[in-house]
């Protein structure tokens, strides 16, 4: 196609469709901000709903992150710093088995190896209903019943198959010669991997925990039914409790999950490039 | 013992934990679980006294199980129509988003973005935010959309949204903002994955195409297309195993609704175990959920081994 300057009723007819589904994509967040920034009286006017705030405050903000004693609320805050607690040391974690992993199934291939994997894939599909049950027993009697440790072991084992997936894709791509060579000079297993592959991994690495960190910040399930004390439940958890209860304070729950995204949105919108990536790479063959 | 046997060995070693900690928490907790399944544990103490297929006789027939055998049944439609319209949704939209982004769009990183946003975001959060947006409020206090659509005066638009129990047949429509909210949070995964496709494909093709004398239409029918099922395939198997093992986004959004219009397995399963503690109940739905999920992506799963193997 070369360079039409002309007028084209096509191409403005794709702007609009674009930035009609733009809008159409923004419709929540658009909500979440005219909801959080109104204070409680103007939210309870439903025929204001969809109109902008008189006047601004940022006191659902603060009434969501601080919490407000007098009607038993408890700030976010806590939440907060519960989700980083789980999700910064189970992110580490998982990246460096995964990476481990990814680079004995991409570049010391034993037999049996593929079988091994695809195995290992299977976990990432399955629905964790089906394991619930035992999960939570075994949790209980090896003493990490409802503590954050519990769940962080959760989340670390069934973070192998992708973190494994992610780094096994990637170090496919580094070239054998690179580990023949470093071989010759007499490294072993370790040190090919410590002076060949680990300088070589940073952006398998920002791929793999911007994923993980994401993942486990954002999930649901597991959290729920191994974290049943309100002081030590993560964000999700919190944020689904606040929106459950019976006196709906709408401004304070926008706010809400506006504080709850908050963390990954940053993230996507910094890293987004990287974030794509380990979207993609969790079609299995990426 | 040789020295590259050895390290085999430690290569194997390497992996080892991993493997055993998959083998314990995936495999045997499923082995449990289905052994569960066959039990008839009904209360907080563990029972494992086995009653064969009684637990899934309750499910599939409404003489043994009665409410639970209606409930799943339920369950079982809501699942299926709420994946196909939300593959359908997401396939359909995606690839129309791609296709667009892909015209040499000014601005095509801000779009993608804001198109790929909801991605980043929790099923809880997806849920809060669209719980706000479609609960209809009460006729004379309409809320959400309802509100918006009396804003403009087309009252006669607006309906219960996800609490409504009207159906046309097995579908409730009450699914329909359940859809909206999943699509949204899901459309952008399809989006990349085309537009990542088309990225792929070299832009000689395309031109040699024109020269051929191809309009525009016809590239993007006969060789564009064609080109990108293997990505579509891909994209069918991910969102649909999520699809069928959907919970967060509904269990905060609607839960299961009047008469069980927005049930689905994940939800019944949860509370038959974890509020009602019918714990051999609820190993029998996430066996069925399982299977469901293990139809899908197993035979994907092995075509894409295999297809490793030769390459």
């Amino acid at each position: 196609m070369s360079a039409r300057r002309s007028f084209d009723p096509m191409r403005l007819g794709i702007y609009l469709l674009l930035i009609l589904f733009a809008m159409l994509f923004l419709v929540p967040v658009y909500v979440m901000l005219v909801s959080s920034f109104k204070p409680f009286a103007e939210v309870q006017d439903l025929s204001r709903m969809w109109l902008p705030p008189k006047a601004p405050t940022l006191e659902s903000f603060q009434a969501a992150w601080f919490g407000v004693p007098e009607k038993g609320l408890r700030g976010l805050s806590l939440n907060i710093f519960n989700s980083l607690k789980l999700t910064i040391p189970a992110t580490i974690i998982s990246s460096l088995l995964g990476s481990m992993n990814g680079y004995i199934l991409s570049k010391w291939k034993f037999r049996g190896a593929d079988l091994i994997f695809a195995l290992m894939l299977f976990g990432m599909f399955i629905p964790y209903q089906s394991i619930l049950i035992p999960l939570t027993r075994v949790i209980a009697t090896i003493g990490l019943g409802g503590t954050i440790w519990g769940l962080i072991l959760v989340h670390v084992v069934y973070g192998i198959p992708i973190t494994t997936l992610i780094f096994r894709n990637y170090y496919a791509e580094v070239p054998t010669e690179m580990i023949e060579a470093a071989r010759i000079d007499g490294a072993g297993i370790f040190k090919v991997y410590w002076k060949v592959l680990f300088p070589l991994s940073m952006p398998g690495f920002v791929v793999v925990i911007i994923w993980q960190f994401t993942s486990i910040w954002n999930e649901f399930l597991f959290a729920v039914t191994i974290l049943q004390r309100p002081e030590l439940q993560p964000i999700t958890v919190a944020l689904r409790n606040l929106a459950g209860s019976q006196i709906k304070e709408w401004n304070l729950v926008m706010a809400g999950t506006l504080i709850a995204a908050m963390p990954t949105l940053i993230i996507y919108i910094i890293l987004g490039r990287y974030f794509i990536r380990g979207l993609l790479a969790g079609s299995v063959k990426g | 013992m040789s020295h590259a046997r050895k390290e085999r060995w430690t290569a194997f070693l390497i992996l080892l934990p991993s493997i055993i900690l998959l083998g314990i928490f995936v495999y045997g907790f499923i082995a449990w679980t289905m052994r569960v399944s066959l039990s008839k544990w009904d209360g907080i103490t563990p029972d494992y006294t086995w009653v064969g297929f009684e637990n899934f006789h309750r499910l599939f027939s409404k003489d043994i199980g009665g409410v639970a055998a209606i409930r799943f049944r339920i369950d079982l439609w809501n699942t299926f129509f709420f994946t196909v319209l939300f593959l359908l949704a997401c396939v359909g939209v995606g690839m129309l988003l791609a296709i667009l982004l892909d015209q040499r769009i000014r601005g095509e990183g801000v779009f993608r973005t804001v198109y790929l946003f909801p991605m980043s975001l929790s099923f809880v959060v997806t849920g809060v935010v669209w719980q706000w947006i479609f609960s209809p409020g009460t006729a004379s206090r309409p809320r959400g959309v309802n509100a918006l659509l009396g804003m403009m005066g087309l009252e006669q638009l607006q309906w219960r949204w996800f609490t409504s129990t009207e159906s046309i047949g097995p579908f409730h429509l009450a699914l329909i903002p359940v859809i909206v909210a999943a699509a949204w949070q899901m459309t952008g995964y399809t989006m990349a994955m085309y537009l990542a496709g088309l990225r792929g494909i070299p832009e000689e093709l395309r031109e040699a195409a024109r020269v051929d004398g191809a309009t525009e239409t016809q590239v993007y029918r006969r060789i564009i297309m064609p080109m990108l099922r293997p990505i579509t395939l891909s994209a069918l198997i991910v969102l649909g195993h999520i699809s069928l093992k959907i919970f967060d986004l509904i269990y905060t959004m609607t839960g299961k609704g009047p008469g069980f219009v927005t049930d689905v397995p994940g939800i019944f399963m949860f509370e038959t175990t974890f509020q009602g503690n019918h714990y051999a109940q609820g190993a029998a739905i996430s066996i069925v959920m399982l299977l469901m999920v293990a139809l899908v992506v197993v035979p994907y799963l092995v075509t894409s081994m295999r297809g490793e193997v030769e390459r």
